[in-house]
Order: C-alpha cells, then structure tokens, then sequence
C-alpha cells in the first residue's frame, strides 16, 4: 500500500536517502490529513447543525467563547506533531550534508543553459552525468554565470550553483538507470530547456567507461561524430536542426546559408564558412546575429580540432530531410 | 465642514476633536516614521558589516584614505545645528519667533556647511577615481595590495550618499520653517511642524554620529 | 432611510475634481478599489496565458521569453499591484475610521498622497508592460537582474515607490488605531479587523523600507556597477537574496493579515455569535506579524547557508505555525451555538478555512530541511503559496467585498450569482492549483515554459479548472459592479447582515461624507452577540 502510494506522490527512491525523506513526507502527510479532516468536519457539522433555520426567530447566541481544555489541545497537539517534523527533518538533513570519506568528487559547474561534468581522473562530459552505483558522489557546484540549481528528483537532493562560492551535495545511488536532472533556479530564455541526465552504471561498466572518457572517438566518421557532439554538447538546447529559431539561429538555416552573407547586430556582415563557424563556436560574443542575443557561451576548451571540425561537418551535411 | 466648532483654532483640523488629540496624532506619526527611517539605515549598516567582516583588512586600509579632519568638522557642525535646532523649538515655546527665526536661520547655514563639506570630500574622491564599484580607479601605493577596495566605497558613497540626501531634504523643511514663522503662522500655542521637523532633525544628526566611527575611525 | 441616501459620501460633494482632489477615506479608498480590481484582473489574464502556454508540453502557444515576462509580470502585478496597496488601501480606507469612530483616518491629505504615489508607481509598472516587459521574476534575483536586458529598473523603480505609499499608509493607519477611536473604545473592543490592520501596518511600516533599500541597491548595481551584490567584484548574489527575503517574507503577513481580519468579521456576524478567543485572536496576529521577521531563510533552504542557520530557520519557522493553527479553529468554534447563515460572504469564509488550512499545512511540509531540499523551487511551493495567497487572501477579499458591499455602495448584489460564484471560485481554484501539489512532489520545477510528458495530464487538468476559476471571479466582481450600476437598486439598510461594529450601526448605507451623522456612542462590544439583538435589514 505505502508502495503504492511512494509511486503516486514521487519519483523513484533512488538514493539512499530517499526512503527516509519520504517516510518523512508521509508522516506529514498523514497528521496533515487528520487535522485537515478534524477543521472540515468540525466546519461543517458546527456550520449544518446551528444554520439559521427558515422562519426561527433571531435570538441572544451563547456568550461561550473560550474552552481551556480545547485550547490547550489545539496547542497541544500541533506542537508535539511539529516537534516531531522538526527533529526528524533535522535528523534527516544531517545525513544529507555530511559526506562520506569515501565519496567520488565530480565538479559540476552550470552555465547558461548546460552542465558540465569535470571527473577526477580526467575527462569532461556536458549534460551527462555517469556514476557508480552505490558508491557516495560527492558533487561541487559552481556556476559561469547567474545562479543555477542542480536537481535530481530521483535522489531527493537540490543544491544551488552560485557563481562566486561552491556549495556540495552527495547522493548514493542505489539502482542503476537513467534520471532526470532539472535546474531550479530561474537563469532566462533557456530555463526549462536545462535538463541533463544522471546515468547510474554498475561500478565495473563505470570503470570501462571512466577509462574510455578522453580517448578520442576517432574511429567514427567526422559527420557522425559531430551528431553526436550536436546533443552531447548540449548544442540541442538553443539550436534547432528544423529550421525554428530557439535561442540561437537554426543549423539548418545556416547550412542552407552557406557561402552566403549573414548580417549582425552592429550592422557588419560576414561570409559563413568554417572559419566563421569555427570562430563563432569559440568566440560566440564577437559577432551576433541580428536579431540574436549575445548569450551563448564559448565552447573554448570544452572542444578540441577534431571534434570542432566534426560539428562543422555535421552542420555543412544537414538538409531539409536530416534526420537525428 | 458641518460641525467644525467656529470657536476652534485655525489650525485644528475638523476630523479631531481637539487640539491635543491632533498634536499627539501628529507626534505619534512622526515617531513611528523614525522607526522606518532607522530600519532604512539599518538595512545598510547591516550590508557594512557583512562586507566588513569578509574583507577586514581591506576596510582598516582603505579608510585611510578618506580625510579625518573634514570627517570631524561635519561631525561638529551637525551636532551644532541640532543645537540650535532644539534652541529654535525652545524659543517658539517662549513665543520668542525673533530668537526662534535666528536659531532656524543657524540651523540651516550649517547644513549648507555640512553639505559644503560634504561636497570637497566627494570631489576629491572623484578626481582621484576612489569611486564605488567598476568605476573605482585609484591606484595609489596604499592600497594596490587590497582586496576589492571598491566595495568599501560603494559603501561608504551610498550610506553618505543617502545621509547627504537627508541632510538636503531637511534643509527643504527647514526652509519651509523659517517661511512659516517669519509669516508668524507658528506661535507658542502652535508649534507642531517644528518639533516635528526637529525630531526628523536630530535623527538626521543621529544617524551621521555612527556613520562617522564607522567609516572614518575604524582599526 | 431615503433622507440618508440624499446626502452620503458618493453624491456628495460632486464633479470630477471632488473625486480626484478628495481628502475623504471611502473615496480613496473607492479609488484603490477600481485601480487593484483592474490589476488584479490584468495579473490574472496573465496567469490564464500562462497556464494556455502550460496546458502542452511544448512551445505551442508563446515562447519561453514570452513566457519569463509573462509569469513575472503575473507576480510583480499580482503582489506589488494589487495584494499589498489594494486589500488595505480598499477595504482598510473605507472601514478603519468608520470602525473605530472617527471622521476620517488622521492624515487624509497624505492619504490622498499615498493614493497617487500609489499610481505613479504603477504607471512605471505599466510602462514596463509598454516598453517589452520584464524578464526576471518577481523575486529580481541577482546576477540574473543585474544582467537581464529586460525592464528591471522601470519595473524596481515602480515597486520603490510603490513602498512609499505603503509605509505612508501604514503610518496613517497606526496613528488612526492609536488615537482616533471615540471615547470608549478601548483595545479590547475594537473589531479584529482593525487588529488586522493595525498589525498589517506594523509590519509595512518596519519591512518596506528594507524594500526599498534593496531596489535602490539593486538599480545602482545596474546604472553604476557598485559590486555589492556582483560576484565579479567581490560582492555576494546571496546577499541580495537575504535581503530581498527579510522584507519579502513579513510582506506575506502584510497580504494574509488583512484577510484573517476579515473572516474575523465575517464569521462571528453570519453566525450571530461572539468570536472565540477575542484575545488569542489579537495578539497571534501581533505575534505573527513578529515573529515573520525571523523566518526569512527558510526561502533559501537550498542556496548553501549553513547548517545552523538552516536548523534556526527551520525551528522558528514552525512558531508561524501553531498561532496560526489555533486561529482556524477559533474561527470554526465562533459557530457553536450560533445562527448560521449561508450568504455569500459566510460561502467565502467557509471557503477561506478550508483552502488556507490546506495553504497552512503544506507550509508545514516546506518547514522540514530535509523535504524541502526536494520540494524547493517546484510546484508545490507554487501551489502552496497559491493556496496561501489566492485561497487565503484572495478569497476573503472577495468575502469582504460581499460582506461590506451594502455598507459602501447602498446596493445589494445578486445573492444566488453570488452563491453560485464562490462555489465556482471554490471548485476552480482546487481544480487549479491541487494537481500542482503532486507535480512539485513528482520533480517538476517552477518557471518552467515547456516540460517533459510525463507531467502533461496534470499540468492540462490544472489549466481546465484554471478557465473555470477565472471565469467565476470576473462574474463574481461584474456582479457586484452590476448592482452598483443598475437601475432598480435593492436598499440593503444600513445594517443588512446585523452587525455590531459602529459602521453596521451607527452610520447609514452608503454612509455619510463626515461618516457619521453625529458624534457615535459605543453600546455594545464588537460581538456581543449574547448580550443584544441586532436586527437585519435585509430580507
């Protein structure tokens, strides 16, 4: 039943404290329900039985207007319930802050609109966070820019990155799969679009891919690899590949621009070709398109010469039938 | 105006009963504006002492820099003009409006003096570029090794800066005094507006008596 | 009672200047009543995009920067338009003086100029809208306002000096309560409204200039780059939030007091029955009013404060709890052994406690660290304050409008619309804002433009009901209007629901322009109810 119920109200218990914040969420729950049917009976059984029946004579009411037994209970009552919420969601927090020794330390920095991962063996993913299973992660957050804030519905547990401090959370995930990241805290146009995902792996499958990460994906040709940057990269979030305008200009319409004039803001034009690409992905403040705002952030150092030709590549073969 | 008692006083308004209901109204107002005002400062002292407390050093050096003499001189003048301030009151319970208008007259020469002063120590500071925030320029040997010098004038220029405001807004009412009891519209039976002005008066003074040790006195 | 309707404070004196220069507290606070009405009804047209924009996961209807405007501009105008000035600037004006006796509140000339304050705050407000709106949120969150080329300064510089006018109302109103009531009426039998008020203005009068200091920071952060609250130059964003928080926090007691003020009428006059616990009644509201200054961080449980100031923050904030608990049930028990009567404005108390109760409890949930990790920032702290603010306060505006309508205006409404109404506001706004509990529970961030499937059903479910909530209030208000506008006037009397305060009995329906005919003398207390019988004029 209490099963059940888990299901309806939340999201899956993946951490290991999760358990623990729901069952405190329950106890809430169940004293909220008593007291809110104790307020909607008495309302209603005291509002029905002393109505002002049709044609009854307005007359003096009681001058009743304090009970100290029911006072005091009405005092009573709440403040032992409170007190128990209190010392429980306490209790609870405590296991939140206090990170394990053991814990694997992964920097997480947001900035409009993504996230980026930093391991601590080396190696760097956007909008991808792998862990372990059953293994503490600790997380240091930091943002580029305005305030951000990391949630994983699945962990219970929410920090804010702040720009000028980091602030950490830790999780220990029990199941291996797939969950929803979302940022919390309101950061503009591409808010609701700065998803990530946690992918949980079995420690053995983590090593594998812990090792693989910083090795280049040589083998695969540059259009396909560049595919694969477009979402890894969280390109995604601002440009589309159908031609609509997001946050920045489509893919498609600058692939179907290519060779010709692109106009700025400042009145200035230039040709688009690979240098104006190139320059546009790690220099994105120089020069914007009219009609665009100046917020994309560079992509200096998150990408290296392969893969920037590889994006190139990948934008210069899109047409109107592309498929990803 | 229908039941407005013809017997009553010019400046009793009709919607009070007497004259001292409508005296106490008014003071009770007043005072319960002061209590605004301070919370208004208070929200900044708080932002000093944050700021202090994460960058101690920085505040100990850079408050060097500003100029203790004029600091002192302003402190002087205020404390002047809130005595005499208090004489003016004093005298036009007397019904004294002669002494009362001269004691008025005072009290705003020195806030023009305070504001005077006021006016040197800013211009200095905005031609040596010790500025609040990106606009700070001042790179002299005392403080090129400091953290973050700017923020201690963004402070200091927005807590004066809001003080001088007051000092001027004060200096406006005190003007419209001077108008008022020259007209002889303020007498001994009639003097609300002045004790009114003079306790917006003395909280003005107030104020700037621990803006002074804050900025000008510390480490 | 055709000889009161000849002179009152309506028709009397007449022309547009009368109006516009007058110094008389029912038409100013007529004044606000037109100007808030409209806000609100602009906040809420806005808060009907919103939800069209939400009823599909995508892009479908506006685009998300359309939508940042469109939310934030919901709750600047909703709370700083509307909730704050209007439900006292409204009710307050017209029935404080009269409730205590006096012939007008003790400064009327600065209450005009609160009033115009008031509107030129507004205009700036209105010249964001004008100008491409504003982007931020209500909240101006730093660096995200320093930064945002939306209106943040038209928009701070609106809500500035709008403060104003709330601190000077509130002045007026703590000077009126002090020393305007008639010979008699001592602190104990003034009516629990003028308690409300008297509390509401303490707390403008202490936290708006905190307000203000924090606008004018947040504008020279943007004209001069002063760096207090910019991480680039050594200032801290979580400062401003600290700040924003100690002012924002006691402006919710600012919203929600007026509102218990109101039931407290309402309830003990529809039931025929002296409130229970008068006294506990009045001094929670002061105690309330205290302690929502201490509680500020508990709105930023995630943004890394330090353990104990989460745990202080957290403890102090279950003290807002239990006052408040014991009020509900003291109104529930003013029915015992009364004579209940179902009219509009007892339809909207009964609705107030049975939404704020819900408001209240899930305020319990947010009050424990450790959940509100999870629930912080998501729909369910939307729809909590919801409850709080639109099933709290909103609704007992809309009770206190129907309860104090005859008094006002002379005119009777339409008593089954009216009825029909508060059930639709009831039906519409649970419809509305309950699955949005569930989807802050299941992880769904607030300010959010799109979103992902699995929210959809409740998300479309909430946007249905919201149509019927909006539509229920716009014919609740029309209806009251319409009375006004109409012909054929129903006369309520002066004293339709039989009530005990001096603006049931002492003055005619709409009352006099010097409010009183002559001088009142205090009978009875405000709810001696088992000791005289009052009889209605209506019906």
């Amino acid at each position: 039943m209490l099963d059940r119920l888990t299901e309806f109200f939340f999201p899956k218990q993946v951490s290991t404290f999760a358990s623990d914040i729901d069952n405190l969420y329950f106890f809430i729950f169940y004293s909220s329900v008593a007291l809110f049917f104790i307020v909607v009976f008495g309302m209603v059984y005291l509002a029905v039985k002393y109505r002002h029946k049709k044609g009854e004579e307005l007359k003096l009411t009681s001058s009743k207007d304090h009970s100290n037994l029911l006072e005091s209970l009405f005092f009573i009552i709440p403040l032992i319930l409170v007190s128990i919420t209190f010392v429980w969601g306490i209790r609870s927090y405590l296991k939140m802050v206090i990170v394990p020794d053991d814990a694997i330390e992964i920097k997480v920095t947001g900035q409009s609109w993504f996230w980026t991962f930093d391991y601590p063996d080396g190696g760097t993913t956007l909008n991808e966070l792998v862990v372990p299973s059953n293994q503490p992660i600790k997380l240091v957050l930091s943002s580029k820019d305005v305030l951000h804030s990391f949630f994983i519905p699945v962990m219970r547990s929410k920090m804010d990155a702040l720009p000028n401090r980091y602030n950490v959370m830790w999780f220990d995930a029990t199941q291996e799969g797939v969950y929803d990241i979302f940022c919390t805290e309101y950061c503009g146009t591409g808010h609701s679009q700065m998803g990530a995902k946690v992918i949980v792996m079995k420690p053995a499958q983590y090593e594998e891919w812990a090792n693989e990460l910083g090795s280049d994906d040589d083998s695969i040709p540059l259009d396909e690899l560049g595919a694969k940057l477009y979402t890894k990269k969280a390109c995604n979030t601002c440009h589309t590949l159908d031609g609509s305008s997001l946050v920045g200009p489509s893919y498609l319409q600058t692939s179907q621009m290519w060779g010709q004039e692109r106009v700025f803001d400042d009145g200035t034009s230039t040709v688009i070709d690979e240098n104006y690409i190139r320059s546009s992905i790690l220099e994105p403040q120089t020069q914007i398109v009219a009609g665009y705002q100046s917020v994309m952030p560079t992509y200096q150092g998150l990408l290296n010469d392969r893969e920037l030709d590889a994006l190139i590549a990948f934008l210069k073969s899109l047409n109107e039938d592309s498929q990803i | 105006m229908s039941n407005h008692n013809p017997d009553a006083p010019k400046h009793l308004k009709h919607y009070f009963a007497n004259v001292d209901q409508q005296y106490e109204t008014s003071k009770f107002a007043m005072w319960a504006f002061i209590l605004t005002e301070v919370l208004t400062f208070a929200g900044l002292f708080v932002a000093y002492i944050v700021f202090r407390s994460w960058y101690p050093d920085m505040f100990v050096d850079a408050h060097k820099l500003l100029d203790v003499n004029k600091g002192l001189m302003n402190t002087i003048v205020l404390i002047t003009s809130s005595l005499t301030m208090a004489l003016a009151i004093w005298a036009i319970q007397k019904n004294n409006r002669k002494l009362s208008l001269i004691m008025l007259i005072a009290t705003f020469v020195f806030a023009f003096c305070f504001l005077g002063i006021k006016f040197l120590e800013y211009s200095h500071k905005f031609e040596v570029g010790q500025l609040p925030g990106e606009y700070y320029s001042y790179m002299g040997p005392e403080v090129v090794h400091l953290n973050n010098p700017h923020i201690f004038f963004s402070i200091y220029f927005i807590m004066t800066g809001l003080h001088g405001l007051h000092v001027a807004i004060g200096m406006g009412l005190i003007a419209w005094l001077i108008y008022a009891t020259y007209k002889g519209n303020l007498s001994s039976e009639y003097y609300t507006p002045m004790e009114m002005i003079g306790i917006f008066w003395h909280l003005v003074d107030l104020i700037w008596i621990y803006l002074f040790p804050l900025f000008y006195l510390i480490g | 009672m055709s000889e009161n309707i000849k002179q009152n404070y309506l028709n009397h004196p007449k022309g547009l200047m009368s109006w516009l220069l007058t110094l008389d507290h029912k038409r100013i606070g007529l004044m606000y009543l037109v100007s808030g009405i409209l806000f609100f009804f602009l906040g809420g047209l806005l808060a009907l995009v919103m939800r069209m924009e939400l009823a599909a996961p995508g892009n479908d209807f506006i685009s998300n920067d359309t939508y940042n405007n469109v939310y934030t501009l919901h709750g600047a105008i909703m709370i700083f338009l509307f909730i704050i000035p209007a439900i006292p600037g409204a009710l307050g004006n017209i029935l404080l003086p009269l409730m205590v006796g006096a012939k007008d509140v003790a400064f009327p000339r600065l209450n005009l100029a609160s009033f115009y304050i008031y509107s030129f705050g507004a205009l700036f407000a209105m010249y964001t809208i004008i100008n491409g709106g504003v982007d931020t949120g209500w909240t101006f969150y730093t660096p995200y306002s320093t930064q945002s080329t939306s209106n943040v300064v038209p928009m701070t510089l609106g809500i500035f000096i709008i403060g104003f006018s709330s601190i000077l109302t509130g002045l007026n109103f703590i000077a009126t309560v002090h020393k305007m009531r008639i010979p008699g009426l001592t602190w104990y039998k003034l009516p629990l409204f003028v308690w409300a008020l008297y509390g509401t203005s303490l707390v403008q009068i202490t936290a708006t200039p905190v307000l203000a200091i924090t606008m004018v920071l947040l504008m020279l952060e943007r004209f001069l780059g002063i760096g207090i609250f910019d991480p680039a130059l050594g200032g801290d964003p979580v400062l401003y939030q600290h700040f924003f928080w100690f002012y924002s926090h006691p402006a919710v007691y600012i919203m929600i007091l007026p509102a218990f003020g109101i039931i407290s009428e309402i309830i003990p006059v529809h039931s025929r029955k002296k409130i229970w616990g008068y006294k506990f009644i009045a001094y929670s509201t002061l105690s309330i009013a205290f302690i929502g200054f201490l509680v500020w961080g508990h709105h930023m449980f995630t943004s890394g404060q330090s353990v104990f100031s989460q745990i202080v923050f957290s403890f102090i904030t279950y003290f807002v709890g239990i006052p408040t608990g014991v009020k509900i049930f003291s109104w529930i028990l003013t029915m015992y052994k009364g004579q209940v009567s179902f009219t509009p404005p007892m339809l909207y108390a009964l609705s107030f406690l049975f939404l704020f109760t819900i408001g209240g409890l899930t305020g319990i949930f947010l009050g424990a660290v450790a959940l509100d990790i999870h629930l912080h920032d998501t729909y369910f702290v939307v729809a909590h304050f919801h409850y709080v603010m639109q099933g709290g306060t909103i609704v007992a505006f809309l009770g206190g409008l129907h309860h104090w309508w005859p008094k006002s205006f002379g005119v009777m409404y339409n008593q089954t619309i009216a009825k029909i109404c508060a059930f639709g506001v009831f039906l519409g706004f649970n419809g509305t804002f309950f699955p949005q509990f569930l989807l802050g529970l299941r992880g769904m961030p607030r300010r959010y433009a799109t979103y992902s499937e699995e929210f959809v059903e409740l998300h479309s479910y909430s946007t249905f009901w919201s149509g019927i909530l909006g539509i229920s209030i716009f014919i609740a208000i029309m209806n009251l209007f319409w009375s006004f506008i109409k012909k054929n006037k129903v006369d309520p009397g002066s004293n339709p629901w039989g009530g005990m305060t001096l603006e049931w009995t002492h003055t005619s329906s709409p009352p006099h322009p010097h409010n009183f005919e002559e001088e009142p003398v205090l009978e009875h207390g405000p709810y001696d109810y088992d000791k005289v019988i009052v009889e209605k004029t209506y019906k």
